[in-house]
């Protein structure tokens, strides 16, 4: 009850750290998706050499530990850094760059290897069907769309729940750069275990809204 | 006139030549059974004819076009159409499904609509038209991805077992589309069976392939009644040994 109260009278804060998380990882998903998704088809449609190699590496970035991420952009933004002239460094803009960095291999990995499993048969039948190679290629992606919104879920989702990278480059800053799992880490050290908990409930919540819409939206388009 | 010319071809995959064909010459207007055991070669020659492969060596010419020609792919593709062996179905409706060839050559509106119920109620899926085309089952499948060739009205039709899957009384009324098909429209067809009846009841020719040679073509009455090889012979008594 005491957690309830507390949550009522902090309303517009939350709503605030709320709003701050979506936006970055918002954000950062649609950059992710805008460069992942035609990077991933890419790999997956070619057969270059060095594709083999080139899959490994991104393979491996998805697995980037978010605090590395967040080292990397903080090595590059700080002020004796190569961008450190835009001072962007504990700004919503550096969150987003490193949350790119970790949701742009994901897109891409899971893209190409949707679409590396099937693109034999379904370009077959469209250039038998009468498609030209570009036309096929749509096609391809077309039939893969399912594994596309899941690719780009997936990418907002590990956005959207990891601290590292933010903690790192964002700082934590009230009103500027506080998001929900920097919260939930602040409430915790300070021994606020039910707010935390209750934000971590905020989170999740908020998690299954964003790909329940998702999803059933793309349920409808599967018949058109 | 002649519908293919085929010179000097063949096809490896790795180290093994899975077709080897130094002369062949097919007519227009006419329906050829191509038969042969499994892993023969007959996908992979329908492949190299469809534009979907080249061959290693060789020269194909239909109607007087080399395949190979750079820069007439598409239009050369366009003049035929195959039905795969396992048809895949793009998931959509079976309506979307048979009307994606006339939208990729920019037809649109109610002419295409016409023609994509006309097709459908041929193939006895009209009731079918709004089902997701991919929970569909075998037979279904096939009759599909006959609509969705022969709504192209193409001059060419490569058929790959297209009645594998069906039961009987949808096998002779799959051959009667095929053979009315090819009476109205003067399409070609090339079908791949390996039912020796369906090539009886429907070619004018057989091809008979076995480890990617041609061993006998002819008159399909004149293969069945006095095959000219041993290996013809015991194919068709099903005495073969592979
Ligand atoms: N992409 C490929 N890579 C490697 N080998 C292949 C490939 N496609 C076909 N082959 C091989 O080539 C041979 C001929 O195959 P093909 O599919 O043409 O046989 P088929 O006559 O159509 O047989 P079936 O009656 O079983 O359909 C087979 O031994 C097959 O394993
Ligand atoms: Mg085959």
């Amino acid at each position: 009850m005491g957690t309830f109260s507390t949550l009522l009278l902090q309303k517009t804060e939350i709503f605030e750290i709320v709003k701050m998380s979506l936006m970055v990882s918002g954000s950062a998903t649609i950059i992710s998706a805008f460069i992942g998704i035609p990077l991933g088809a890419w790999i997956g449609l070619s057969d270059f050499t060095g594709r083999k190699l080139l899959l490994r590496i991104v393979y491996t970035l998805m697995a980037l530990p978010p605090v590395l991420a967040g080292l990397l952009v903080f090595l590059l933004l700080s002020r004796s850094g190569p961008f450190g002239i835009w001072e962007l460094l504990f700004t919503p803009a550096a969150m987003i760059i490193a949350q790119c960095l970790l949701v742009t291999p994901i897109i891409t990995g899971l893209v190409a290897a949707a679409i590396a499993g099937k693109e034999g048969i379904i370009f077959d039948h469209a250039l038998s069907l009468g498609a030209s190679r570009s036309q096929a290629m749509w096609t391809i992606i077309k039939e893969t769309r399912s594994s596309m919104i899941a690719a780009v879920l997936t990418g907002f989702g590990r956005a959207f729940a990891e601290v590292g990278a933010v903690m790192l480059v964002g700082g934590n800053i009230r009103h500027m750069t506080r998001v929900l799992t920097t919260s939930i880490v602040l409430e915790t050290r300070q021994g606020n275990f039910e707010m935390g908990i209750a934000l971590g409930i905020i989170l999740l919540i908020i998690s299954f809204t964003v790909s329940s819409i998702v999803l059933s939206n793309a349920d409808e388009f599967k018949l058109t | 006139m002649n519908l293919f010319e085929i010179d000097g071809v063949t096809k490896k995959y790795g180290s093994r030549t899975v077709l080897d064909v130094p002369q062949l010459k097919l007519q227009t207007d006419q329906i050829y059974a191509v038969m042969g055991p499994n892993g023969s070669g007959k996908t992979t020659l329908m492949r190299l004819l469809n534009l979907l492969d080249t061959p290693d060596t060789g020269h194909i010419k239909f109607i007087g076009e080399d395949l190979n020609e750079p820069g007439r792919r598409l239009e050369v593709a366009r003049r035929m159409c195959m039905v795969f062996q396992r048809p895949f179905m793009f998931r959509s409706s079976v309506f979307n499904n048979v009307a994606y060839g006339l939208k990729l050559r920019k037809e649109r509106g109610a002419e295409c609509d016409r023609k994509v119920k006309e097709v459908l109620n041929f193939v006895g899926m009209s009731s079918f038209a709004n089902q997701l085309a991919t929970r569909l089952s075998g037979g279904e499948t096939q009759r599909v991805a006959l609509a969705r060739a022969l709504v192209l009205r193409p001059k060419l039709l490569l058929l790959d077992e297209p009645t594998a899957n069906l039961d009987p009384s949808s096998v002779k009324h799959i051959e009667e589309i095929i053979r009315n098909w090819h009476q109205q429209y003067n399409t070609s067809v090339i079908i791949v069976t390996h039912n020796l009846f369906q090539a009886k009841r429907l070619a004018d020719e057989s091809i008979l392939l076995i480890n990617g040679k041609v061993i006998e073509k002819a008159k399909t009455a004149d293969i069945f009644n006095a095959p000219q090889t041993v290996e013809s012979k015991q194919f068709l008594d099903g005495t073969m040994v592979y």
